[in-house]
């Protein structure tokens, strides 16, 4: 299942949330303010890297580019583009929307 | 009400503008911008202070041309012009999101929150987005 996440986890439980819901080997898309999570030296990298041990954490590179957060990401989130975010869509039979 | 100036006729208040939204997922960053330069142009006593996701509003490096969206990011650069030079920055909210003063594009104070509490207390209005 693919899920996304649009929201700064730093202003929302969106993120833990999905986390907490999210099974082993599914993949999680940071998108919009959800971004923020993605990047090194947060108060959520931790929760982001452990996340990364049994799923899949791919970041909206647009989106990070908006931000300015383009060259603080975590090693090892996959970046994708709009192209590659239908892809994951089409890639996987569910997309659970968290807002 | 602490002191008030009388100059030109007109009355300078202190003008505080509380930012904490992230700068693209709403409309807050833009508008509180737009309110600054606005008080300014009056000739208001204007400061503003990033608290929060606010902090991410003056990061360096926004490239918004991906998502079709008009960057205001330069703007921040621009207060200094209207006499809104003083930018007040959370230690706290800095510290909890990896950055430091090397990433943002102005000059700004860092404080604690007791400071920013001691930096209310001296306002006559405060403006929260």
């Amino acid at each position: 299942m693919l899920h996304t996440v649009n929201k700064s986890p730093f202003e929302r439980n969106t993120l833990e949330t999905c986390l907490q819901h999210a099974k082993d080997g599914s993949t999680i898309l940071l998108i919009e303010d959800g971004v923020y999570a993605a990047t090194e030296g947060t108060r959520f990298s931790d929760t982001i890297k452990k996340a990364m041990e049994t799923k899949t954490v791919c970041a909206l590179l647009p989106d990070l580019k908006a931000r300015g957060m383009h060259e603080k990401v975590i090693e090892g989130i996959k970046l994708v583009d709009y192209a590659g975010f239908v892809d994951l869509v089409e890639q996987n039979e569910r997309v659970q929307a968290w807002l | 009400m602490s002191e008030e100036m009388m100059e030109e006729g007109g009355v300078v208040k202190k003008f505080m503008y509380v930012n904490r939204k992230a700068p693209i997922g709403s409309i807050y960053a833009l508008e509180s911008l737009e309110v600054v330069l606005i008080g300014a142009a009056f000739e208001q006593d204007v400061c503003m202070v990033f608290l929060d996701d606010g902090i991410y509003q003056i990061v360096k490096g926004m490239d918004t041309n991906d998502v079709e969206m008009k960057n205001f990011s330069p703007t921040y650069r621009a207060l200094e012009m209207y006499d809104v030079e003083r930018l007040y920055v959370s230690k706290e909210a800095m510290e909890e999101r990896g950055l430091t003063t090397d990433d943002l594009v102005v000059d700004v104070e860092v404080m604690d929150a007791s400071q920013i509490a001691d930096l209310m207390e001296e306002q006559d209005v405060i403006l929260s987005f």
